[in-house]
């Protein structure tokens, strides 16, 4: 479903992603863990036509997101890390915008946009202005919105950051009951080790751009003779904490903290 | 609006006295693209945020062309600036300016859009190619305040000494103030065909311009 082979992303001298190759089965729930700055964020952005690669191919269900752009726009959807909702429309109004976007026609797009709202729960919610929503609502909504014209693939960019036990616990959820059912592919990133052990099917490592470590949850703590995920990445990746620069993307964020 | 109050009620005896007519009649154009500009320009810092934290890369991604979508933010951002520029006329209305020609209205509305539009998507082009909100402030004072002093919108252009006359005829501004001005007022210095015919057509290259960056965004 998804292929990647020496894929490198080069800004100036700095190679943040380098020569990385790895797949991702049709119906297979894959977790791509790397300590911060390691290429994480950069990888998906390539993967969802957000970001040209430097060289490297990539292919999604079959089809190349730098040459059929918009088909490849078609396959997948993305809930991102920072929310990319519109605050002064209404959940409802969100859903619609979106359903126009993806050109899903318009009784489909009511029946889907009832039924994925009622399956996050937020249907009671649906004329209330985003703005006023919790975090944990947004991002369920990011969810609800991400799948309303059935996307083959579905990307997480740390999906369940800053949300409490119980909002993890049912997204988690949804999504697992999703790849069940309809065999949709999910590609995630996250810090929480545990989630990723729970409920992915594969994981790859990746640290300095490059990918260190790929298997099931299960043969990378038999490799490193670990009871944990965590411990198994923190034995692969090693203790050091990663020195990073602080980007405009941070600095905005730290300012967006105050906004609110 | 206090631009209008102060320096109309202000300014007005000595430009009488100079044999200018009345100040508030002259200004009020002035001042209406004054609030087209800025709301305009301020639209273009908008995607700088959304870029990240809002709806814009939720656009981005989708299977939508950057041209429609660049497209749909000028048209949006247009709409609230020319509907700005309506609120300034209403209220000019009460401080004692009286348009000359009710019939030339449409036309000045016109003129109105054409502002609105061309800047607009002049600060959706330079967002484009920011990253960062700081960058947009100096662009602020570097460009926007030369462009709106220097466009005939607080003084007449005729007289100038030569180096300013020059700059304001390079400056988009000054057609769109104008041609506002002669559809409201009856004055016009560059003539009113001049004034809708470049503004048409720096307006479409604008737009064109615009899109071409807009479509390069990378996140």
């Amino acid at each position: 479903m998804i292929d990647v082979e020496n894929l490198t992303k080069k800004f100036g001298n700095f190679i943040a992603v380098d020569n990385i190759s790895f797949s991702v089965d049709k119906g297979e729930i894959f977790a791509f863990l790397g300590p911060n700055g390691a290429g994480k964020t950069t990888t998906i952005k390539m993967l969802t036509t957000l970001l040209n690669p430097t060289s490297g191919k990539i292919s999604l269900n079959g089809n190349d997101p730098i040459k059929n752009q918009y088909e490849a726009r078609c396959s997948f959807g993305i809930v991102f890390q920072d929310p990319s909702l519109d605050d002064e429309l209404t959940a409802f109004e969100n859903m619609e915008f979106h359903g126009v976007l993806y050109k899903v026609p318009k009784e489909i797009r009511r029946a889907r946009i009832e039924q994925l709202l009622k399956f996050v729960e937020l249907w009671d919610r649906r004329n209330n202005l985003v703005k006023n929503f919790s975090g944990g609502m947004k991002r369920r909504l990011e969810v609800a919105r991400g799948l309303i014209h059935h996307p083959k693939i579905l990307f997480l960019d740390e999906p369940t950051l800053g949300l409490d036990p119980q909002t993890r616990n049912h997204i988690w959820t949804y999504i697992k009951d999703l790849n069940k059912e309809e065999g949709m592919t999910v590609f995630f990133t996250t810090h929480y080790m545990e989630e990723a052990d729970r409920v992915a099917h594969r994981i790859a490592i990746i640290d300095n751009g490059k990918i260190v470590s790929q298997g099931t949850p299960a043969e990378l703590k038999q490799n490193t003779k670990t009871n944990l995920l965590e411990d198994a990445f923190l034995t692969i990746t090693g203790k050091t904490i990663r020195e990073e620069g602080v980007n405009t993307l941070d600095r905005m964020r730290m300012r967006r903290r105050f906004r609110r | 609006m206090l631009f209008l109050v102060a320096l109309g009620f202000g300014f007005g005896p000595i430009y009488q006295k100079a044999g200018g007519g009345n100040y508030i009649q002259f200004l009020t154009p002035g001042i209406i693209s004054m609030g087209i500009l800025f709301t305009a320009i301020f639209s273009g810092i908008e995607i700088i945020w959304d870029r990240q934290f809002g709806f814009l890369k939720e656009t981005l991604v989708a299977p939508v062309s950057r041209f429609e979508i660049m497209i749909g933010r000028t048209l949006g951002g247009g709409t609230v600036a020319a509907m700005q520029g309506i609120i300034i006329l209403g209220i000019s209305l009460v401080i004692g300016f009286r348009p000359e020609n009710i019939f030339l209205l449409p036309l000045a509305f016109l003129f109105m859009v054409f502002i609105a539009l061309f800047f607009t998507a002049l600060g959706t082009a330079i967002a484009s190619l920011l990253d960062d909100m700081q960058g947009f402030q100096l662009i602020m004072n570097f460009l926007l305040m030369p462009l709106f002093f220097l466009s005939g919108a607080l003084f007449p252009l005729y007289g100038l000494p030569k180096i300013i006359g020059v700059i304001a005829s390079v400056d988009p501004l000054s057609y769109g103030v104008d041609g506002l001005r002669g559809t409201l007022t009856n004055i016009s210095h560059f003539g009113l065909f001049t004034d809708f015919f470049v503004l048409s057509i720096i307006t479409i290259i604008i737009l064109a311009i615009g899109s071409y960056l807009f479509s390069k965004i990378q996140i």
